[in-house]
C-alpha cells in the first residue's frame, strides 16, 4: 500500500481519548510522511477533531504515543508542538487582524537592533518571504486587510517558517473561493516538493482528490482506513466514511409533488447585495432540500427568508398575504422558524434550562406581558420533549449540559412550540452523533407527514435525498437547477453543484 | 400525532419559581454573610440591635443601616437588569447629581414639588434612554457608552446648578429624604416598594426570562425573535430612573443638591452590591431581593466600621476586601478546588 | 491609508482647529509661556494617561490610577515629612510600591480571569482606602530638594518656562514611544489587544504581558503621584480624584480605541494636550465656568467614541 520511499515524520500509535464516558478516539493510528499530502476525512463527530488536537498539542492522549522523527515526544500545548516543528493553520485565521502582515509573520521572534525591533529588516525579510509563496503585497498594511485567502497563506508561511516539519490545514479552504482554493493548492504542493510532511482536513472530497497523496478516514472514533488515494475513487471513499452504501431510503414516489398541499410560503425576488434575486415556493407537507457548497450562498438565503439579514428588494407571502419581514421578530411574527447552523453560538441558550429554551420563542412571540404560566411551561416541555425523544434529567437543567443530538433537538421543539407554518433548518445534522442524526432525518420527514413546510440546507447529499420533495441547488450565491421527484439523486445534485454539462432537468 | 397545536392561555398567574425550603434562603451565602456582618457589629456595639419607637418612627442602629443603604439598594435594582444583559451603567452616580440639581434648582426656582419630582425623574429617564440608545442604536459597549455620560454628567450638573450647592427647604423634597411611612424612614419604604414592585414586574411579566435571554446569548435571542433592542432600552431607562429616585432622597437628605459629591463612587457600589447578590457579569441569571441584599451588606460593613471608630476612609479598604473575596471565590482556580463532579443527568 | 490612523488625524486636526480659535480670540494664547504651563500643568495626567494607553491598547482598563496618584503624594509626603527620608529615596520608594501594586493587579487580573475593570476597582478601593489609613488629612511637604526642583526649569525663546515636571513628561512620552512601536513588549501589547487566543497561540506571553503591562501603568502612576507632589507640595489622599477618567478620555480622544489593539502613544498626547487647551481656554475666556471642562471632554469622547465606531464597523479588504 505505502510506498518505500515514504518517510514517517509524524507518527500516531493507538491513541486514545476519552470524554466522560464518550471514546472519542480508539486505538486510532495516524502516520504523516515527508513529502505527502496527507487527508484527513471523516463526518463530523468521528474524531478528526479530536486528533488534530492531540497531534498538534492541544489535547493530550489517554492513551497512545507520539513519535517524532521516531522519537517518542509528549506535547504540553500547541506553542510546544510548535517548538518540535508541527505547525497548525486553523480555519479562521489565528493571526493579529491589527497588525501588520510583517508583524504577523515575525511576532515572537522579531530582529531587533540595540533592543529597538528592527522594522526595514522585518519588512524586507516579510517580503522576501511571503515572494517564495508568490505573494507580492504590502507588508506593512495591517493583516485584516487582506482576504482570508492571502491570510491564510500569511499563516502557511508562518507556520513553516515556525516549524518546518510536519503542516496541519484544519478546514482551510471553507471560506476561499474556487481560484483562491486553486492559488492555495500552489503553495501545498511548493511545500510538499520542499519535503515538509502536509495534514489536511477538509469536508470537500473533490479537493482532496485534487491535492492529498494519501487519506486516512475515521468513523465513530476509530481509524476505517489509510490508503494511498490513486487506489481509491469518490465512492469508495464515500463508503468508507458513511458506513454503509446507502445512508437513508429514499421513497421517491411517496414524495411526488402530488402528495404536497397548498403553497405556504412563496419568495418573489428576494434579493441582497451579494446574492442574486430568487423565486421559491414551499407547499404544505413538502421539503425543499438546498445542496451546494459552503459559501455558495446557501445559509445566506435562509438569514435573508428569516430577516437576521435585511433584504434589498423582492416580496414575501404567506399563504397568499404579503408580510414584512425585517428582522427575526417579525419572521416569528409570521410564523417562521429558524433553527441555525452554529448552535452554539445562535441557537442555544446556555445557561437557562431545558424547559426555558423550549419556550422561549414562543413566549417571544406572546410578547412581554403574555407570560406562560410553570404549568404551561412544564406541560409544553414536556410535550416537545417527547416528541422529539430530547433526553434529559430533568427539564430544569441548564440546557449547555445536554448533547449536541439533544441540543439540536430542544431547537427543533423551540420551534415546534410556536406552531410554525414554515421551518428552515440550516445543517441540522451539524456535529451530531451518528443515532441522533438518524433521529434528525426521521422527524424531518414526519414533520413533512404532518403537513409542514421546511426548507432544509445540508452539505450531506444523501441526506438531502432522503427527505426532500424538491432539491435546490446553489452556486456563486445563486440558485442554478431545481430537482424534482425522481431526478433527485446524489449524482444529479453534485454534477448540479459542479455545473456539468448534463445539467439537471428543472 | 397531528400538526402542533398550542392551548395558550395567557395568564396573570405569576410564573412560580420551583418551589424550595426555607432553609435554602437561609444557608445563601449572601444571608450568612449579612448576619456575619450584623454579628460583628453586635459585639461591637451590643445596643446595635436595639429599636425603639419615638415620635411615630422607628429608631435604632439597624434602621440606620436600611436608610443609609437605601440609594445604594435602589440603584442596585435598575443595575441588576443592566448587567443581568452583560451590560454595565456607569453613569447612575453622576446620573443622581444631575436629577438631583434639577429638583433642587426647580423647587427654589418656585415651582411646586410635585413637577420638580417629575422633571427629576424624567431626567432620570432621559439620562437612561440615552445609555440605552449609545447601547442599541450605536451598538457600543455598554462600559464605554455610560462612560460618556460619568465623564460628562458632573459637568452637566454643575451647569444646572451654576456651579453652587443648591439648598432648598421645601417639604415634600425634604419628606422623600427624611420623612417616615408606617413608622419607617421614606428612603427605606421607597427601596422596598421599588424592590417589591421590579421584582413583581419582572417574574410576573416574561420580562425577567427574556432580560436574562439576552444576556445568555444576545445572538440566540435575536433568532429566537427577541427584540434585544427594546428590552436593552427599557432596562437602561429604568436604571437611570433608578438613580433619579436616589438623587431625590439623597438631595432631600441633605436638603439641597450638591453636582460634585452627590452619589460620588455610588455606581461602584451598586455594582458592588449586585456582585454580591450573586448576579454575574457576564450577564444572565438575576436576582432583584439579592442585590438589594447586596447593598444592606455593604452598607452595615459601612455601619460597623464608624461605630467601631475607624475613619469613614477604611471602607474603602474593607471594600476591596470584599470584592478580592468574590473574586477569588468565583474564580476558574477555585472553581477547579471545589469542582463538583460532572453534574448528573447530562445524557450523551 | 492606515485607518487606525484616521482618529488619531482627526484628534491633530481638532487640536490645531481649536488651538487657531482660541488663538484668534485671545492671541496671548500663542506663547511659549502658555505652552510651558500647559505642559507642568498636565504632566500628572500625562503621565498617567500613557499608562494607561498601554493597558487601554492590551484590550483592559486601569480605574486605580488615580487613586495610586493619591496614595503615592500620601506616602511621599509621610516618607519625607514623618520619617525624614530624602525625598530621592522616598520616590524611590513609592515607585517600588505603586509597580508592585500594578504587578499585583495584573496577576489577579490574568490568573483569576476576571474582567480588568472590576479588579482595578478593588485596586481603587484600596489605593484610596490606604492612603487615607496612611493619613486623613493632608501632608504639606517642605524639603530643600523640593524647593529646589520646583526653581529649575529650562527658559524657553518668548520667556516660557519648561519646568522640571514638564520635561519628565516629555521624557515618559518619548521612552513610551518607543516602548509601544520599537520593542517585542510593545508588539505583544498589540498582540493581545488584537486576540489574546491568537497571541497565545504565536507565542505572547500572555502572563508576563499582562502582569508587566499592568505594573507600567502602575509605575506611570506613581512617578505621576511623585510629579503631582512635586506640583503641589502636598500628599492628600483625595488627592487627583476622577484622574482616571481624564487618563481614559485622553487615551480615546488620542485615537485609541477603547476595545484594545488600535492606537498610538503620540494620540494621548494630543488628548491631554486638547483636555488642557480646553482648559486653559475657559481660564482665559473668564466667562465661562470650570464645569464646561468636563461637558466639552465628554462630548469629545462621545465624538471619539461615534467615530471609532464608523471607521472600524467595516473595514476595507484588499485582495
Amino acid at each position: 500500500m505505502s510506498e518505500p520511499a515514504a518517510r514517517p515524520v509524524l507518527e500516531a500509535r493507538g491513541i486514545v481519548k476519552i470524554f466522560g464516558q464518550h471514546r472519542a478516539l480508539d486505538t486510532v493510528d495516524f502516520t504523516a510522511n515527508a513529502g505527502e499530502v496527507h487527508a484527513l476525512l471523516g463526518e463530523n463527530g468521528a474524531g478528526k477533531s479530536t486528533l488534530i488536537k492531540i497531534l498538534t498539542g492541544a489535547y493530550q492522549p489517554d492513551g497512545g504515543e507520539l513519535l517524532l522523527d521516531g522519537q517518542p515526544i509528549s506535547l504540553r500545548d500547541p506553542l510546544h508542538g510548535q517548538g518540535y516543528g508541527i505547525g497548525t493553520v486553523y480555519q479562521e485565521v489565528n493571526l493579529l487582524p491589527n497588525r501588520s502582515v510583517a508583524e504577523n509573520l515575525f511576532l515572537g521572534r522579531q530582529p531587533t537592533r540595540f533592543g529597538l525591533v528592527d522594522r526595514k529588516k522585518i519588512d524586507a525579510q516579510a517580503r522576501e518571504l511571503l515572494s517564495r509563496y508568490g505573494l507580492d503585497i504590502d507588508v506593512r498594511a495591517e493583516l485584516s486587510e487582506y482576504s482570508v485567502a492571502v491570510q491564510q497563506i500569511v499563516a502557511i508561511a508562518r507556520a513553516v517558517e515556525l516549524s518546518g516539519k510536519v503542516l496541519v490545514l484544519d478546514e482551510p479552504t471553507a471560506s476561499l473561493d474556487r481560484n483562491e482554493v486553486q492559488r492555495l493548492f500552489e503553495v501545498v504542493r511548493g511545500l510538499k516538493a520542499n519535503g515538509l510532511a502536509i495534514i489536511f482536513i477538509t469536508h470537500f472530497l473533490d479537493q482532496v482528490f485534487d491535492l492529498a497523496d494519501r487519506v486516512t478516514i475515521l468513523r465513530n472514533g476509530r481509524k476505517v482506513a489509510s490508503q494511498a488515494l490513486d487506489t481509491l475513487n469518490t465512492t469508495d471513499v464515500v463508503r468508507m466514511m458513511l458506513g454503509k452504501d446507502v445512508a437513508f431510503e429514499h421513497h421517491p414516489t411517496a414524495l411526488a409533488g402530488a402528495t404536497r398541499g397548498q403553497v405556504r410560503v412563496a419568495f418573489k425576488g428576494l434579493n441582497r447585495k451579494g446574492l442574486l434575486p430568487f423565486d421559491l415556493t414551499v407547499h404544505e407537507g413538502e421539503v425543499v432540500g438546498v445542496a451546494g457548497l459552503l459559501g455558495s450562498g446557501r445559509t445566506e438565503v435562509a438569514r435573508l427568508m428569516f430577516g437576521v439579514d435585511g433584504s434589498d428588494g423582492g416580496q414575501i407571502l404567506v399563504d397568499g398575504q404579503p408580510v414584512t419581514i425585517r428582522n427575526p421578530a417579525q419572521a416569528v411574527a409570521a410564523g417562521f422558524g429558524f433553527c441555525p447552523e452554529d448552535r452554539k453560538i445562535d441557537g442555544i441558550f446556555g445557561d437557562l434550562s431545558v424547559r426555558e429554551n423550549i419556550i422561549i420563542a414562543l413566549q417571544a412571540k406572546l410578547g412581554w406581558f403574555k407570560a406562560l404560566n410553570r404549568e404551561d411551561q412544564v406541560e409544553l416541555a414536556g410535550r416537545y420533549a417527547e416528541a422529539l425523544d430530547i433526553r434529559a434529567a430533568n427539564h430544569d437543567m441548564p440546557v449547555k449540559l445536554l448533547s449536541g443530538g439533544n441540543q439540536q433537538k430542544v431547537i427543533l421543539a423551540r420551534w415546534l412550540a410556536i406552531d410554525p407554518t414554515f421551518l428552515i433548518l440550516d445543517e441540522p445534522t451539524r456535529g451530531i452523533d451518528v443515532g441522533a442524526h438518524a433521529e434528525i432525518v426521521r422527524t424531518i420527514n414526519r414533520l413533512r407527514e404532518e403537513g409542514l413546510a421546511l426548507f432544509v440546507i445540508s452539505s450531506e447529499l444523501d441526506e438531502v435525498v432522503a427527505y426532500s420533495n424538491r432539491v435546490v441547488v446553489m452556486r456563486d450565491r445563486e440558485m442554478v437547477a431545481e430537482l424534482d421527484g425522481d431526478a433527485i439523486a446524489p449524482d444529479a445534485i453534485v454534477q448540479a453543484i459542479a455545473g456539468t454539462p448534463q445539467e439537471a432537468r428543472s | 400525532m397531528t400538526r402542533p397545536t398550542v392551548d395558550i392561555r395567557p395568564t396573570t398567574q405569576p410564573p412560580l419559581p420551583p418551589s424550595r425550603p426555607l432553609t435554602h434562603f437561609f444557608t445563601r451565602p449572601q444571608v450568612i454573610a449579612l448576619a456575619a456582618v450584623l454579628l460583628v457589629n453586635w459585639i461591637l456595639f451590643p445596643g446595635f440591635f436595639t429599636i425603639t419607637w419615638q415620635d411615630g418612627r422607628f429608631f435604632g442602629s439597624l434602621i440606620d443601616v436600611l436608610n443609609r443603604g437605601a440609594p445604594v439598594a435602589i440603584l442596585a435594582i435598575g443595575m441588576t437588569m443592566v448587567i443581568a444583559t452583560k451590560g454595565v451603567d456607569l453613569s447612575v452616580g453622576a446620573v443622581m447629581a444631575i436629577s438631583g440639581a434639577v429638583a433642587a434648582v426647580m423647587v427654589s426656582s418656585g415651582y411646586p414639588a410635585w413637577i420638580a419630582v417629575l422633571a427629576a425623574l424624567g431626567t432620570g429617564l432621559i439620562c437612561g434612554l440615552w445609555n440605552g440608545i449609545l447601547v442599541t442604536v450605536l451598538e457600543i459597549q455598554p462600559i464605554i457608552a455610560t462612560l460618556v455620560l460619568m465623564v460628562a454628567g458632573r459637568g452637566l450638573a454643575q451647569l444646572v446648578t451654576e456651579g453652587y450647592i443648591v439648598t432648598f427647604s421645601d417639604p415634600v423634597l425634604i419628606f422623600i429624604g427624611t420623612g417616615s411611612f408606617l413608622g419607617f424612614p421614606m428612603p427605606v419604604v421607597i427601596a422596598a416598594v421599588m424592590m417589591i414592585a421590579a421584582t413583581l414586574i419582572v417574574r410576573r411579566t416574561a420580562l425577567g426570562l427574556l432580560i436574562e435571554a439576552v444576556g445568555v446569548n444576545r445572538s440566540a435571542a435575536r433568532f429566537a425573535g427577541l427584540s434585544a433592542g427594546a428590552l436593552l432600552l427599557i432596562v437602561y431607562t429604568f436604571a437611570g430612573l433608578c438613580a433619579a429616585i436616589s438623587g431625590l432622597i439623597v438631595a432631600g437628605d441633605i436638603r439641597g443638591a450638591d453636582a460634585n459629591n452627590a452619589g460620588l463612587w455610588l455606581e461602584l457600589d451598586a455594582i458592588l452590591a449586585v456582585v454580591i447578590g450573586g448576579t454575574s457579569l457576564m450577564g444572565g441569571r438575576f436576582s432583584i431581593p439579592m442585590a438589594v441584599l447586596g447593598a444592606m451588606i455593604i452598607q452595615a460593613m459601612n455601619t460597623g466600621i464608624l461605630i467601631s471608630g475607624f475613619s469613614p476612609q477604611f471602607n474603602l479598604v474593607v471594600k476591596s476586601a470584599v470584592i478580592i473575596v468574590i473574586l477569588v471565590m468565583q474564580s476558574p482556580l477555585s472553581a477547579q478546588l471545589f469542582r463538583r463532579r460532572t453534574p448528573p443527568g447530562a445524557s450523551k | 491609508m492606515n485607518r487606525s490612523l484616521r482618529p488619531l488625524l482627526a484628534t491633530a486636526l481638532i487640536f490645531l482647529f481649536a488651538y487657531l480659535l482660541a488663538v484668534l480670540q485671545h492671541p496671548n494664547m500663542l506663547s511659549t509661556r502658555v505652552l510651558g504651563n500647559f505642559l507642568t500643568d498636565n504632566a500628572f495626567l500625562g503621565i498617567a494617561a500613557v499608562g494607561m494607553t498601554f493597558v487601554i491598547l492590551s484590550g483592559g482598563i486601569d480605574l486605580s490610577v488615580g487613586a495610586v496618584i493619591g496614595f503615592t503624594t500620601v506616602l511621599v509626603a509621610v516618607l519625607i515629612m514623618w520619617l525624614n527620608l530624602h525625598p530621592i529615596l522616598a520616590f524611590a520608594i513609592a515607585l517600588i510600591v505603586a509597580t508592585a501594586f500594578g504587578a499585583i493587579m495584573g496577576a489577579a487580573i490574568h490568573y483569576l480571569r476576571v474582567p480588568s475593570f472590576i479588579v482595578t476597582l478593588a485596586g481603587m478601593f484600596l489605593a484610596r482606602g490606604g492612603a487615607s489609613v496612611l493619613s486623613p488629612d493632608s501632608i504639606g511637604i517642605e524639603h530643600p530638594f523640593f524647593t529646589a526642583v520646583q526653581k529649575s526649569y529650562i527658559l524657553l525663546p518668548g520667556g516660557g518656562r519648561l519646568t522640571v515636571v514638564g520635561i519628565i513628561m516629555l521624557v515618559v512620552f518619548a521612552v513610551a514611544i518607543l516602548l509601544a512601536h520599537r520593542t517585542r513588549f510593545g508588539s505583544n501589547v498589540y498582540a493581545l489587544g488584537g486576540s489574546e487566543t491568537s497571541a497565545a497561540l504565536m507565542g505572547v506571553p500572555v502572563a508576563r504581558t499582562t502582569i508587566s503591562i499592568y505594573a507600567l501603568s502602575g509605575f506611570l502612576a506613581g512617578l505621576a503621584g511623585v510629579v503631582f507632589s512635586l506640583y503641589t507640595s502636598a500628599g492628600y489622599s483625595l488627592n487627583a480624584l476622577g484622574v482616571e477618567l481624564d487618563a481614559i478620555a485622553a487615551v480615546v480622544i488620542g485615537g485609541t480605541l477603547l476595545t484594545g489593539g488600535y492606537g498610538f502613544v503620540a494620540g494621548t498626547f494630543i488628548g491631554v494636550m486638547l483636555q488642557g487647551l480646553v482648559q486653559t481656554y475657559i481660564v482665559f475666556d473668564g466667562t465661562l465656568s470650570s464645569w464646561w471642562t468636563k461637558i466639552v471632554v465628554g462630548v469629545l469622547l462621545f465624538m471619539f467614541i461615534v467615530l471609532q465606531r464608523l471607521v472600524f464597523r467595516a473595514g476595507p479588504r484588499r485582495t
